[in-house]
């Protein structure tokens, strides 16, 4: 028997190192039918179960994307059961969306993490006792140290073998009374297992939306339940059913915790997270700090470390693969173009590419880190400020910080945010970050012009893309965002020492990604530029390349880039390719000039452009156009073509307006 | 003590919910959050430039704008 676990809790409760547990190494990450949101699936240890990965949510409401996509795979895919992991540590928040998830008449378990940091602050919570008083099972587990995940396994076989039984709050009398109330006068005469009716009903009450998503109602029924939430909100002295049913299920868990819960002393005295957040939140020192831990992940994507490792896939390219494919292909009496575009084409484009695998691989390691072990919350709260002034919040920081990564996924961590205008400013604004598949650009033009200031050419592009997105930031926020008012509102989690292991699989899983686009996207890529290059527009083989298709292609564009300063073909059908991956730009480039290596590649550069032009056409590769992969994702988390289209257009213009800027004055001062 | 709005309570200081002058979004997440009437929040923490604010109530840590502060109806709890 197939079943679907889902895997439900707060962010910052442990969730991602319980799925990790439960499933081992057998996940995937998968589309879920109906839902165009990919989540992480894998199977239960030793079953044929599925266990899917939510994303971390406060509560059931309907607001933030990621509770709206929760919410409608539960409601929608009704799985057959709910792992709910709390941290334990924060009984009474996380407890919150326990509740709420009761109301879904789905068997549920509870696994209370962190239970070791709450015995050892001098807390207790009694596990058994909860279980009694509610209803649910509850198992107190440490995802850190892998304690009692085989009891959790236990439980869910033995909950998945015994019939469900609804699980019913024991609310305030005037807070039940209502729901019953409204219950029974939505059910009617219809099978109580047919809808969750106590949601519903629960919504209803609340009235924070229209019922009309989940049930039709008569407009007798409507009247009925008109009536209760009239007579319970007369009961209520501040008439606000909204906050009256929350308080209701905040005063349920209260009185939970009273009977099973002893609070840690930790409450009042000074834990180890407030004495780091003295100095990383402190008035004088927090914003040295920033800089330095930013500067450091600069430095070390950008340092020794990775010089060292690019260069040892550079040689292992140039020296073994390069060599040994080509005798075994001269061996087996291959034509002469088939060599040369294995060689050349395939090999030699995707191997430059691979070259940036290490200086991703601990970008993405950087990010991993600074965001278990905390201090992205704190990077938030020190930017909100900032970010407030172009309409964002600091919750804008962390998809912005992303983008330097890829605006993939940058864009999708957009969707913590509740408010709608401020996402798709923080979507529309990520792209002007710069992204590790243009490092490559930089590294090879400021290694060719700008030799002894090449640290300082390359952060010169991260500053200005900062820059115009702080403009263009400004320029959205007094045109299409007016009437935005964005909010704040942000966990601030305790530090948390990282787990290696999550950190490694985090990073492995984001370069997986990078290899995978390197081995598909750019390989056919490399092909297909191979192709046009190496073939007149008559489809005939010519090994001079300025008889090809692409010179046909390139020449068209390469006057629109002449005011730029990089009005070539080879320029013009490189940018075109980058497009695709920003990745293939540099690979084009090498494959257009027949450049055999990174070196080669410098040299030949170094002739056609001057440092004016390269630097012109670095800002441009910098602002222009998102890649294919990012612009599908902005159009799936946009959900709106229109915005995806003005996102492209408004980048591709910036780009020729600021290279067109860098060019012409820095001519005008080169010739002062 | 009379009602205040939560942005006046200085640091290290604690104030009682009374109610919230709020709407839409924000009312919900500040309620999903545990900000309902009677919860005690002690301010723990003002960002280096004045702004946002450190929250702490029912046992976590919540960073909210000073704004959103000042739509928070309490009453100032004597410290001892």
């Amino acid at each position: 028997m197939s079943c679907n676990l889902a895997l439900i809790g707060n962010p910052n409760c442990g969730k991602t190192t319980l799925f990790n547990l439960l499933t081992g190494s057998n996940q995937y990450v998968g589309n879920w039918a109906g839902v165009t949101v990919e989540k992480k699936v894998g199977k239960l240890k030793n079953t044929d179960y599925n266990i899917i990965d939510l994303p971390g949510i406060y509560s059931l409401s309907p607001y933030s994307t990621e509770e709206r996509l929760t919410q409608n795979f539960l409601l929608n895919e009704k799985p057959d059961l709910i792992i709910n992991i709390i941290d334990g540590s924060n009984f009474e928040r996380n407890m919150y969306l326990s509740v709420q998830l009761t109301e879904l008449n789905i068997p549920m378990i509870i696994a209370v993490n962190m239970i070791d940091a709450v015995t050892f602050s001098g807390g207790n919570i009694d596990c058994q006792y909860l279980t009694e008083l509610t209803g649910i099972p509850f198992i107190p587990i440490s995802a850190r140290n892998n304690d009692n995940i085989d009891i959790v396994i236990e439980e869910i076989h033995n909950i998945l073998n015994r019939p469900n039984k609804p699980i019913e709050i024991d609310y305030n009398h005037t807070t039940r009374n209502a729901l019953n109330k409204i219950y029974s006068v939505i059910i009617g005469e219809n099978n109580p297992n047919d809808k969750p009716y106590a949601f519903i009903a629960s919504k209803l009450l609340e009235g924070s939306e229209s019922s009309d998503k989940y049930i039709n109602l008569s407009d007798k029924q409507k009247i009925e339940i008109q009536n209760i939430i009239h007579e319970y909100e007369l009961l209520s002295p501040y008439n606000d059913r909204e906050s009256l049913i929350a308080d209701a299920r905040y005063r349920y868990i209260e009185s939970l915790a009273a009977k099973a819960v002893i609070k840690s002393k930790s409450n009042d005295t000074i834990t180890i997270s407030d004495r780091i957040d003295f100095i990383v939140t402190n008035r004088f020192l927090a914003y040295p700090l920033f800089f330095i831990i930013m500067f450091c992940i600069f430095n070390m994507t950008f340092g020794t470390l990775s010089k060292f490792l690019s260069n040892i896939i550079e040689t292992l390219f140039n020296n073994i693969i390069i060599p040994s494919v080509s005798s075994i292909l001269i061996k087996a009496e291959a034509p002469q173009w088939i060599i040369c575009m294995v060689t050349d084409g395939i090999i030699g484009g995707t191997g430059g590419i691979f070259v940036f695998l290490p200086q991703i691989a601990i970008l993405f390691l950087c990010l991993s880190i600074l965001e278990d072990s905390g201090y992205m919350a704190r990077a938030a709260f020190l930017t909100d400020r900032f970010l407030k002034k172009l309409g964002l919040s600091g919750k804008s920081f962390i998809p912005m910080l992303m983008g330097f990564g890829c605006t993939t996924p940058a864009v999708m961590a957009a969707r913590t945010q509740e408010n709608i205008n401020e996402r798709r400013m923080t979507i529309m604004l990520t792209p002007f970050m710069s992204c590790g598949a243009k490092l490559p650009i930089y590294a090879l033009f400021a290694g060719a012009f700008f030799k002894s200031y090449q640290g300082l050419a390359v952060f010169s592009m991260y500053i200005i893309g900062i820059l115009i997105a702080a403009i263009m930031g400004l320029i959205f926020k007094k045109t299409l965002f007016k009437e935005n008012a964005s909010t704040f509102v942000m966990e601030l989690p305790p530090y948390r020492r990282p787990l290696l292991k999550s950190i490694l699989k985090n990073t492995w899983e984001k370069t997986r990604g990078f290899i995978i686009k390197a081995g598909t996207v750019i390989l056919s890529m490399s092909v297909l530029i191979w192709i046009l290059q190496n073939f007149s527009p008559s489809l005939r083989f010519t090994e001079n390349s300025s008889e090809s298709i692409f010179a046909a292609i390139g020449s068209a564009i390469a006057p629109l880039l002449r005011p730029l300063g990089f009005g070539t073909w080879q320029a013009a059908v490189s940018l075109l390719s980058g497009i695709v991956a920003k990745e293939a730009v540099v690979s084009t480039m090498s494959v257009l000039y027949s450049a055999e290596n990174t070196a080669a590649l410098t040299d030949i550069i170094s002739t056609i452009f001057t440092p004016v032009s390269a630097y012109s056409f670095m800002v441009f590769s910098l602002l222009y156009i998102p890649c294919i992969s990012a612009l599908a994702t902005i159009k799936r988390e946009t959900g709106n073509l229109k915005w995806t289209l003005a996102i492209a257009v408004i980048q591709t213009v910036t780009a020729y307006v600021t290279s067109m800027l860098v060019y012409q004055i820095g001519n005008i001062i080169i010739n002062l | 003590m009379s009602e205040t709005t939560l942005n006046n309570i200085k640091r290290n200081h604690c104030a009682i919910v009374i109610r919230t002058n709020l709407t839409g979004i924000l009312k919900r997440r500040l309620i999903d959050m545990g900000i309902t009437p009677g919860v005690v929040i002690k301010i723990k923490r003002i960002a280096p430039l004045g702004d946002p604010i450190e929250i702490r109530l029912r046992g976590y840590e919540l960073s909210i704008r000073r704004s959103e502060a000042k739509k928070i109806i309490v009453k100032p709890v004597e410290v001892k």
